[in-house]
Formats: C-alpha cells, structure tokens, sequence
C-alpha cells in the first residue's frame, strides 16, 4: 500500500530500514563526492592547469595606458593583415592583453616553455577569452585586470575567440572578434 | 471562505477530488505553457538552422534576436508557467483540497502573461538582443527588465499561493500524516523558488533602474554573481520538479510507491539545503573570485546536491522494479523493464527524460563544474550542449510526459493523435540526446556558443575550426531539427486533444485504476523479490553504468585538460 502521491502508510517512515540496493549506492555514490572533492583540491597543488586567483581593480583609461606602454616598448613588427602591432616581451615578464568591441589586441608573440604574465581586461563590455585550438576559456571584464602565469607548451599560431556574447550585427560582432598569439620555438 | 462539494468534482479518470477553480487556474497555466512551448521552440529552430554551417539560415542579426527569445522564452516561460500548473496541481489535486486565495493566482497568471509579453515586445523590437543572461554593461530596453521582473513577481505569488494551498489542506484535514512525497517534491522546488525569484528581484531591480538612467553603474562581476543566483537556481526548480514527476508517473504507472519515504525525502532536503551553491558552476572561469570560494560553491559542500541527484537516479526506477517485481515480473535482471508499457508516452517519456538527464545532463554537468576542466569547457558549444541534455532531455521530457497525463483529468478530454503520442517522446529524445552530444563535441574541440557564424569570415585575422568540429555542428543542428519536430508533434496532440478530443463526462464511470504494487503482492502472497539480497537489482546494475561512465569521463577529461597550457 502507498504511492508517491499519497501520504506515507507508515506514521514512523524515518524509522523504517533502508533497501539494500539503495543502501550501497548511496555510500558508493557518497564516496565518489568526497573523491571529486579531494582531487579538485589536489589538482591546485599537484596539477599544472588552475585558475589564477590573482585580479586587481583597474578603470579602462588605466588599463589602456598599460597596454599601449607594453605595445610600445616590445613592438616588433606590424601584422601585414591588420596593420596592428604584434609584440614580442622577453620570457617571464608582464604581458597586456585588451579585449574590446570586436578584437583581441595587440597580438603577441611568445617562447615555447617559457613563463609569462599575462594581463587581460576588457575596454567595453564583457568578453570571453578563448584561446584556439587548446580550448582555453575565462571571462574578461572591464574593470577587472585578470594576471594568470601562462606557459605555452605548443609552438605555432594560435587565435582568441570571443566566448562571451559582446553585442555586434551585421558581419562584424560576437562571431568575427578574434586575436592572435604566435608561439615560437 | 467555505467551499461546498459543488465546488469539487471526482474525478472519472484519476479518482481524484478536484477543486474546480484549482482546475481552471492549472488549465490555464498549463496552456500558456504550451503555447510558449511553441513560440520559443519556433526560435529555436531558426537558431538551429543559423547553427548549421551548411545553411546559416538567419543573418546576425536575427540570429541574435531568435537566441535571446529562445532562451527566455524556452527556458524561462514555458518551464515556469508549467511549474505553477504543476504546484497547483500537487497542492490541490492531490492532495484533494481547494486552492487558496485564486484571485492571488489569477495575479500570478496574468502578471506572469504581461511580463512575457513586455519582455517579447522588447526583444522582437530589435534593441534588446543581449541574450536571456543580459550582462552589463551590454544594455536592454527598459521594458526588457520590467517584464522579467513583473513576470518573476508573478511566479513569486503563485509560490505563495501553493504554500498557502498546503496550509488550507493542513487546516482542513484533507490528507492525515506526512505529506504525499511528491508534494513534499513540490515544497522543495518552491523553497529553491523562492530563493530564486529574491536573487532575480536583488539583481534586475537595479538593472531596470539603470537602464531608465537612475543608477549610473552596474558593476559587471557583482551582476553575474547574482544574476546566477537566479539563473542557476531556476534550473534547480526545474529539477527538483522533474524528478517529483518521475515519482508520480511511477506511481500512477506502476502503482509503485518509494522505496524508502526516507531516503528520497532526505535527497530533496540536501537540495534544498546544497543545490542553490551551484550558480558558481557559471562563475568558475571569472576574475575576482577565489579558488577556496569556487570549489566550496561548485561542488555544492562536498557534492551533496550530487548525492542527492545519484540517489533519486536510483530510487525513482527502483520503485518501479520494486512494483514491477511484486506484480510478477521477478526473473532475471532486466524483465521488468523490458515488460514496461513503452508504448504509453506518459511511461516511455518519464523514463527517456530519466536516463537522458542522468546520462547526458548529470554526467556533463559534474564533469563541467570541476573547477579546473570549466576552464576547457566554459563558454564552448558543450554549454548548450549540456543545458540542452539537462533542460529539454530531461525536464521538458518529463514535463511533456505528464502532460499526457494531464489532458484527461485536468482537461477532461480523450487524447487523440494517440499514434503520433506514442512516438512523440522517442522522436524529441532521439533530437535532443544527439543534438547535446553533438554539440558537446564540438564544444570540446573549441566551437563557441552563442556565434552566429562560426567561419569568421571576413575577419583579417583567420581562424578555421577543424572540419570534424563544423560535421558535429551540422549533425547536431540536424537532431535540433529532429527536436523541433517531436517538440510540434507534442504541441499538436496537446492542442488537438484540448479543442478536438472526445468530452470525458463528469458522471461517466470510473477509468480503470493501476492496482498498488503492494496490493496484488498481498494478494498473491509474493514476499522476497529481486536477487543478490537486493530489491532492484537491475536498477542497480543500470546505475553503476552510469557510475562507471560518469568515473571515466571525469577523467578523460582530466587527461585532456592535462595536455594544454600551463595556467596557474
């Protein structure tokens, strides 16, 4: 007798035993949570890829002076497609990125295996850094100057997308924002 | 307010005492959400073809427009006008009682109708294509925010209106006892309502004020951390009011009743105490938050919320096991199951959305919000990929069940199309269940979400997805299509049972009712059941599938996430 959709028969349902099938699931299933748990935690000491912590308040107009100090400083050539800097900084220092309405700038140029400070904000609205083909993604936002120590483990061109919807029409937007970093052996 | 039994009638189909003005209000709403249904699923459809490298049907623009309709409208309109008829129903109907205060639930009604409505005419007016989630500073028309609040304020009553249902029933002494399990259920989704519906009014409130210029700023992280507090959380309502749907259709299928009153309950308290953590699962990739915070959050206090979603996953077809054995179907592993009516859509679509929200939904969803693999996943096509296999697998599956349900007691008409019913949820399964994997792969190999053309083209600086990326979109936009269409079948039954299907008369005799389990077990005198001194041995077995392939595609993941740049 009873249904789920009629009130217990039992008055004293909590004192009844648990089935058996149930019972082992639940501290399988229980086991499992607490793995999940640990190793989330363990990969911040033991593995090589975890979210900075590291985020400092900035206003766009400060922002953007760093970013055109670094360009300026590390230039190197101009990208032949966009006319843009591209900007090679010596292995471990500070590197800014902006994202903006619709592209990454300035476009970089990095050592494979070597360390790097990477800033990233946004001068307008919100945008997701995507990094391609490695399929690296985290928010950006003005206001908020992000430094993750980044090490490319791969040499060759790789592109940022846009992972966040940032507004756009026409065939210029969301969909055709993109930056470039270039990792050299 | 006295109510006479002229205010009630019984039920032919269900047995039930039904309030007539409950009836009315569950109708309504019932319909509102069908019609919904309808418009969001017909956005989608453009967004499917936009999707589709091949066809790229709408230009940008549109493209943008059908999105935030489709995610507002699907994923907030339809669900929720479902989940009011769905409260009314358990507070009323079930527990055989009147509604408290209607005209408070007409308030809910119309509220909810004039929010959708202003929302649709500022997101069809072109100016507020900012997608359902509207982050500033990226800038909606005023009546956008206005109508999502009035629409919550809506919802908010009609949570109310349920609580004050159940204290009616208390009052009146309609049921003695516990509550039924599945109202139980029902509390849970309205106390997580609740919490939902207040972080909604914290967050758009100041955004509306912001956007008629009253407020001169809204901070960018502050609104996505609590905006997802109501984002998030309302997925949680959806699930904890699937699932008390799996229970019921267990038991009216089955005459199954829970296997332990204990255990479920005890997994709907753990949502209502832990689930609401997981609006950090959307914050795990931002700036400004820290790891300590993410983790303790993301895993809802050492994956409670987890446990309990494990726990109904096995509860809910272990009772109908359980039944299915006590009636006599007690050989082997799998004999209840496969002996299951698989041709009653009210049976095949629980248990479709049963297996593709665990499976599909679950298993991706516990693997995206490790903290570290988000960052590999976040933002990617696995999202819709994912939200499609927990939302539309899962909670519109089982919403769409019980719909087939609800025709005849709720509506009082015979269903008919009865053969595009019976496949119906295996046609909307099969689109949604290739459609999420699909796009989940295609999410892993990077595609983005929410482009409205993933070839960059024109851009200066090129980018080309692999081709294997771009034939998952297509075949992934190919099953959208297939969804589309078991959605427009689902909507044509419904509508042509409403206007077309043959009257039930209130005095005509009894429909036969599905004996209790219990009942024929008594009366055949079968005690021991199941094998290996378990009850629902198959269903276990089904559920440790389920634990191996959610252990090795945790790590899997782990392994590839291993393999890309170093982030610290």
């Amino acid at each position: 007798m009873g249904t789920s959709y009629t009130p217990p028969t039992n008055p004293d349902w909590w004192r009844e035993p648990i089935e058996r099938s149930e019972l082992v699931w639940i501290v399988l299933a229980f086991s499992w949570c607490i793995f999940m748990f640990v190793w989330m935690i363990g990969w911040h000491f033991a593995g090589p890829q975890n979210m900075s912590n590291e985020t400092y308040r900035t206003t766009i107009e400060e922002y953007a002076k760093k970013v055109d100090d670094f360009s300026a400083k590390y230039a190197i050539r101009k990208d032949d497609a966009t006319g843009e800097d591209v900007v090679a900084p010596p292995p471990g220092s500070d590197v800014y990125l902006a994202a903006m309405q619709w592209q990454y700038r300035p476009i970089l140029e990095l050592k494979k295996g070597e360390k790097y400070r990477l800033h990233i904000s946004s001068y307008d609205v919100g945008h997701g850094f995507s990094l391609l083909p490695e399929n690296i993604n985290f928010q950006v936002y003005p206001g908020y100057e992000q430094v993750t120590t980044i090490t490319p483990n791969k040499s060759g061109t790789f592109a940022i997308a846009c992972g966040e919807y940032c507004g756009g029409a026409g065939g210029i937007g969301h969909h055709s924002m993109l930056g470039r970093i270039y990792v050299k052996e | 307010m006295a109510t006479t039994m002229s205010d009630f009638r019984v039920d032919p189909v269900s047995g039930l005492k039904i309030h007539r003005t409950a009836n009315t209000l569950v109708k309504w709403n019932a319909f509102a959400a069908v019609v919904f249904l309808l418009v969001g699923g017909l956005f989608g459809l453009g967004v499917a073809l936009t999707r589709m490298p091949s066809v790229q049907l709408l230009s940008p623009e549109l493209f943008y427009m059908a999105l935030t309709a489709h995610g507002l409208v699907n994923l907030a309109v339809w669900i929720i006008f479902f989940e009011m008829a769905a409260l009314y129903f358990l507070g009323a109907h079930v527990l055989g009682n009147r509604l408290a205060t209607p005209r408070f639930a007409w308030a809910q009604f119309w509220l909810m109708l004039v929010g959708a409505a202003l929302v649709a005419v500022a997101v069809l007016g072109g100016n507020s294509s900012v997608m359902m989630t509207s982050y500033p500073p990226l800038q909606a028309a005023p009546h956008f925010y206005l109508g999502l609040i009035l629409f919550a304020v809506g919802a908010l009553i009609g949570c109310f209106v349920f609580l004050g249902t159940l204290v009616v029933a208390k009052r009146e002494k309609t049921y003695s006892g516990s509550l039924p399990l599945v109202v139980f259920g029902g509390v849970t989704a309205t106390v997580i309502a609740v919490f939902t519906i207040v972080s909604g009014a914290l967050i758009l409130i100041p955004t509306f004020l912001w956007s008629i210029g009253l407020i001169s700023h809204i901070d960018p992280m502050m609104y996505r951390v609590i905006w997802w507090g109501f984002g998030h959380s309302s997925q949680q309502i959806n699930v904890a009011t699937h699932i008390t749907i799996w229970y019921l259709i267990a038991s009216l299928v089955f005459g199954a009743k829970p296997m332990s009153e204990k255990v479920s309950r005890g997994a709907f308290l753990l949502y209502i105490l832990f689930l609401q953590l997981g609006s950090a699962h959307h914050l795990l990739s931002d700036p400004g938050l820290t790891s300590t915070w993410k983790i303790l959050n993301t895993s809802y206090m050492i994956y409670l919320a987890v446990l309990a979603s494990m726990i109904h996953g096995l509860t809910v077809p272990g009772s109908i096991e359980v039944a299915q054995r006590r009636k006599g179907l007690d050989t082997g592993l799998f004999t209840w199951l496969r002996k299951a009516p698989w041709g009653n859509p009210v049976f095949s679509g629980m248990f479709l959305s049963l297996v593709g929200f665990g499976f599909i939904g679950g298993i991706s969803g516990v693997v995206m919000s490790v903290e570290q693999i988000n960052m590999v996943i976040h933002n990617t096509a696995y999202l819709p990929g994912h939200f499609h296999g927990t939302l539309v697998a899962g909670t519109t599956m089982a919403f769409m069940a019980v719909t087939y349900y609800l025709i005849p007691v709720v509506f009082q008409r015979k269903i008919v199309l009865t053969g595009v019913a019976k496949l119906q949820p295996y046609v909307f399964s099969l689109g949604a269940w290739v459609f999420s994997i699909a796009l989940m792969g295609a999410g892993t190999l990077g595609v983005q979400r929410r482009h409205a053309d993933i070839t960059f083209a024109g851009q200066p600086l090129a980018y080309e997805y692999p081709e294997i990326a771009k034939g998952l979109m297509d075949i992934g936009e190919i099953f959208g299509v297939v969804m589309s269409v078991g959605a427009i079948m689902f909507i044509a039954v419904v509508l042509a049972s409403i206007f077309t299907g043959e009257r039930i008369a209130e005095d005509s005799a009894p429909w036969p009712k599905v004996e209790d389990a219990d009942v024929v077990a008594e009366r055949t005198g079968k005690k021991h059941i199941g094998v290996w001194g378990m009850e629902a041995p198959g269903t276990f077995v089904l559920a440790m599938i389920l634990f191996v392939t959610l252990v090795l595609y945790y790590f899997v993941n782990f392994k590839y996430l291993s393999t890309v740049w170093g982030l610290s």
